[in-house]
């Protein structure tokens, strides 16, 4: 057994919960995680489009899957960290608690919106309909709503403070909605089709297509932390403009 | 490899505009959104300049 208690003293996470120092790890690791979003949609796409072979029901339409569940996963996965952050902020009241979940909310309501318009562009060949009032794409529907609304809060309140407060409690309270979204296809009778990945049961897709379903996903994670870390660091300055680490930071024109 | 020509690979097999309107929509989205993200940054470290 490692000794856990040991870990803090040789690694300080808790350092880079302080604004300066995140703000300067975080200007490193974005050209990373960007760079790994690049290489992986590069590979994902040539997998979906040159691998992978035609589906033998839905022809070439299907292709449209492999943008279509990494938005849709991390549409629901980010507000799942988003309100993580929230409670952490509520709770601890940390600065760059709040702001990470400030910084998440574009891009998990970008995130939906995709889900939202390549399930559409996909429901209409696959089932005759862009849309349907079913419990999947309902809850996904709300979904978006919960994160507009979370950026709206944000914004109505002039002290950032006070709106990291009240924004919060409301990702807490709309996080119910995302195993309502996950298990939707199997609660209630949907239109939309169950999982292709179910965890600890063998996917129902062939390889090539799991392959670049799996990368394209990856590739949408890496995306998703660059801009959330980038959002952040905006954030960082934007908030902390009066103080001195800030000031020191323009001096030098970094 | 799927396709024989780059026709046959823009058609989709008639399912083109499904298939380019999810894909152009992502990228869509991101390049806005890098612009976007960029341009505020920027915008945050020309405001401290300012002071």
């Amino acid at each position: 057994m490692e000794d856990l208690s040991a870990a803090p003293a040789g690694f300080h996470l808790f350092r880079y919960a302080a604004p300066p120092q995140f703000y300067a790890l975080a200007g490193k690791a974005v050209p990373f995680f960007a760079g790994l979003a690049t290489i992986l949609a590069a590979v994902g796409l040539y997998l979906g489009f040159f691998v992978a072979p035609t589906d033998a029901q839905q022809g070439e339409a299907y292709r449209i899957m492999f943008v279509h569940v990494p938005a849709a996963w991390m549409a629901m996965f980010i507000y799942v960290v988003m309100a993580g952050w929230a409670s952490l902020g509520l709770i601890l009241n940390t600065r760059m608690s709040a702001i990470m979940a400030s910084a998440l909310a574009p891009t998990g309501a970008l995130m939906a919106f995709l889900a939202l318009w390549t399930g559409a562009l996909w429901g209409r060949p696959a089932w005759g309909t862009y849309w349907d009032w079913d419990a999947r794409m309902t809850s996904t529907l709300i979904l978006l709503f919960l994160y507009m609304g979370f950026m709206a809060l944000h914004s109505a309140i002039d002290d950032a403070r006070r709106a990291d407060r009240a924004s919060g409690v409301l990702a807490l309270v709309g996080v119910v909605n995302v195993p309502i979204i996950y298990f939707s296809v199997q609660w209630w009778n949907s239109l939309h089709q169950g999982s292709s990945i179910t965890l600890g049961r063998a996917p129902t897709i062939a390889t090539p297509m799991l392959a670049a379903m799996l990368i394209m996903s990856l590739a949408f994670w890496m995306y998703c932390i660059a801009m959330a870390l980038t959002r952040a660091r905006a954030i960082v300055l934007e908030r902390e403009r009066a103080a001195d680490w800030v000031r020191a930071l323009a001096g030098s024109g970094t | 490899m799927n396709w024989g020509s780059w026709q046959a690979f823009w058609s989709m097999g008639g399912y083109g505009g499904y298939v380019w309107g999810a894909y152009g929509a992502v990228a869509l989205v991101a390049a806005v959104e890098i612009v976007a993200l960029r341009a505020r940054l920027a915008r945050a470290r020309r405001a401290l300049r300012r002071r």
